[in-house]
């Protein structure tokens, strides 16, 4: 009975504390602008199932994909498991789904083979940031935090997955003794290997057991109020950011409707601007000015580091990573947000995404080659913050390289990029 | 010689502007858009007349604006002045709009991508192919002659722009048309939805690049040489500028030869 309150307890908490980090995230995620992106629905589900749940881009890479597949699957599979440990936890009873019989065995057999995966795949991964030290998860993103967030979490899934074992085989064990209650139900195909590393007595599996369900249970809650913290929210944003990911073709940047209103109103001065929507400033200079969905990509990142391996501005030893554009503007996002709930909303720190976090020699440094959201697994855009940040400092500061001025008033006066006479255009046509 | 007129094989061949055709009650099946560098750039200048020699000579009537043509906004577009877009666009959509423009072949995938997915939202609707495009039907309808002649055995491959490639998913018509020579099609490390940039890209072009190692078309020439090719395609005037500056970076002009796609088939078709 006491076992069953305490558990009650601590499920309560751990809800309540989730949502309340949930709510803030999508409160942080709401102080962005309003975009449209619920058009096309059948094939945003389309993308959401190919990309976040058939991992369709994250293949790309043979062997950390098909890894990743296995630690997504067991994490995804082995969770349906957590259900029946909640009901047991909250009524005291044991294997209350065993009644299933023979798909019962399945399951547990399933999540068996899975959790053995994960255990593979985890350790691939382990093996990746700490022995072989990819590259990839390096850079001048990944400070101290970024690197010993990956490594917690993967170390807790070890420390999980092998709790569920050890917790299988020590139930198994007394199953065989046919020790009080626990009847015979499910099917061992990997933990039935560690029976022998059990001790014998019927006190000490039962409390292996007991230690092992209690931690594998309030482990679970614990990472649970961990993702919000973490790079591994992504389990759960890459699937509305997939969801609300941009359909169009990745050449097409987004129209800035506000700067139609001025240019035909230049052009036309009959024209009437429709009633001011918004009154922002043209591009971004700060989180604030950002979409919602520029913001929800910040929180979904991985901080995988596919899109700076290809950019080829990082390539070639330029300041530019496109996984910093994206942990600048969450860690940007989180500083607002934090901001918010000390002073109340609309509270001016003095800071801004552009220059506190982001320097304008990232920004240049674009070549706004779409590697970058090509390479993503879930879908982000980091081109898109780049533009909007450049957008900021032309449109609102008029701050660029002479070069770059010079290449807008040769537009603006001679129809080219370079000084050549409109009246030119043709002489082409006039030589061999 | 005239005005507005190029010589392929001694025989002259009149490029028709709007303006004239429009004077002559006359309407072309196509707008071919030069874009700047092709109207402007020496190098460039040769893949446009490569371009409209090919157009004549499969009997496509066609036509140019000339001087009536302007900037589509794209380097200003990426480079953050949604202003000087939107005041080209609107421009350029009011002289196609005039001419009753209904389809569009470009040789600049940026003029491309430009005109074909951004246009339609500031009110300009037409057809846009790029010309790598057009070169893939031509060759599939037998209007253009696909056997190797030059090209034959000789190892070729291509550079994707990323305007094309990634940005509008034309892998294909590109290599199509140079898979039918009887040339040996190898392709870079980093190719298609892979490949890398040239370097050109989002205002590059027009500014001195930022501090780093090196250059980004220096780059990619590790995945030229690495391919031993004798010929690089290319699909894009700003690609061709970047890639020939980073073969002759490496003094391999002698063995090297960057070509368009276009100039590839006019040579293949004694244009
Ligand atoms: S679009 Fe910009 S940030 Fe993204 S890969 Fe290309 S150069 Fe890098
Ligand atoms: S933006 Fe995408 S590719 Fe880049 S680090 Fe984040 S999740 Fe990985």
């Amino acid at each position: 009975m006491i076992a069953q309150i305490i558990f009650s307890i601590a499920l309560l908490t751990a809800v309540i504390l989730f949502s309340i980090q949930v709510k803030k995230i999508i409160r942080n995620i709401n102080l962005g602008k309003d975009t449209n992106r619920s058009d096309r629905p059948k094939e945003r589900w389309l993308t959401m199932a190919k990309v976040a749940l058939g991992q369709s881009k994250m293949v790309v890479r043979p062997v950390a994909g098909i890894m990743h597949i296995f630690v997504y699957l067991g994490f995804v599979i082995i969770n349906l498991e957590v259900l029946e440990i909640i009901i047991d936890g909250v009524f005291g009873t044991h294997r209350i789904f065993s009644f299933l019989g023979s798909f019962y065995s399945f399951l547990i057999a399933s999540f068996e083979i899975l959790a053995l995966l994960v255990l593979v795949g985890v350790i691939v991964f382990l093996a990746r940031r700490v022995v072989l030290g990819l590259k990839r998860f390096s850079g001048v993103e990944m400070t101290a935090w970024p690197k010993s967030d990956a490594i917690y979490i993967l170390v807790i899934e070890v420390l999980l997955m092998s709790a569920f074992l050890t917790m299988n085989a020590a139930d198994y064990k007394l199953q065989l003794a046919g020790y009080s209650h626990y009847l015979t139900a499910g099917s061992f195909p990997v933990s039935q290997y560690l029976l022998g590393l059990l001790p014998n007595s019927t006190e000490s599996l039962v409390f292996i057991e007991r230690a092992c369900w209690w931690f594998h249970i309030l482990g679970i809650l614990a990472f649970l109020n961990y993702l919000p913290f973490s790079k591994h929210f992504h389990i759960i944003l890459a699937f509305p950011n997939t969801w609300y990911s941009n359909l169009n073709a990745k050449g097409r940047f987004n129209n800035m409707t506000s700067v139609t209103n001025e240019v035909k109103a230049m052009l036309d001065p009959s024209f009437t601007p429709p009633a001011a929507t918004e009154i922002g400033r043209f591009g971004a200079k700060d989180v604030q000015d950002l979409n919602w969905v520029q913001l929800m990509n910040a929180y979904t990142c991985t901080e995988c580091g596919r899109c700076t391996s290809v950019c080829p501005a990082n390539q070639t030893g330029k300041l530019l990573s496109p996984r910093k554009i994206m942990m600048d503007t969450r860690d940007r996002l989180e500083e607002v947000g934090k901001n918010t709930d000390k002073h109340g909303k609309g509270y001016d720190d003095g800071k801004s995404l552009l220059d506190d976090y982001i320097t304008r020699e990232e920004i240049w440094a674009c070549t706004t080659c779409n590697a970058c959201t090509e390479a993503c697994p879930v879908n982000i855009d980091p081109l898109s913050i780049i533009v909007d940040l450049r957008r900021y400092a032309v449109m609102e500061e008029s701050n660029v390289t002479g070069s770059l001025n010079a290449m807008f008033s040769n537009v603006e006066n001679n129809g080219a990029p370079w000084k050549y006479s409109p009246a030119d255009r043709l002489n082409w046509a006039n030589k061999d | 010689m005239n005005a507005n007129t190029i010589e392929p094989m001694n025989t002259t061949i009149k490029i028709p502007t709007m303006a004239e055709m429009m004077a002559a009650g006359e309407k072309p099946e196509i707008l071919f858009w030069v874009g700047c560098a092709g109207s402007y750039d020496e190098r460039a200048q040769r893949i446009t007349r490569a371009f409209a020699k090919i157009l004549h000579h499969v009997g496509i009537k066609f036509a140019v604006l000339g001087t009536e043509e302007s900037c589509t906004g794209d380097p200003a577009k990426r480079a953050g002045n949604e202003f000087l877009f939107q005041m080209q666009a609107m421009s350029n959509i009011q002289v196609l709009d005039a001419y009753e423009i209904k389809k569009i072949v470009t040789a600049c995938p940026h003029c491309f991508n430009t005109l074909k997915n951004e246009y339609p939202e500031l009110g300009g609707n037409y057809e846009v192919i790029h010309h790598t495009q057009l070169i893939q039907e031509l060759i599939e309808s037998g209007k253009l002659k696909a056997e190797g002649g030059d090209f034959k055995g000789k190892k070729i491959t291509f550079h994707d722009p990323c305007y094309l490639g990634r940005g509008n998913g034309v892998y294909e018509a590109p290599r199509k048309a140079l898979e039918i020579l009887d040339a040996d099609l190898v392709e870079l490390k980093r190719c298609k939805s892979n490949g890398l940039c040239c370097g050109a890209g989002g205002g590059q072009m027009f500014k001195e690049p930022e501090k780093g190692k090196k250059d980004v078309n220096i780059e990619r020439m590790d995945d030229i040489l690495q391919a031993k090719a004798d010929v690089v395609a290319v699909g894009c005037p700003f690609c061709m500028t970047m890639i020939n500056d980073g073969v002759k970076h490496f003094n391999k002009e002698q063995e090297i030869e960057v070509l368009d796609i276009a100039e590839i088939s006019a040579k293949v078709n004694g244009l």
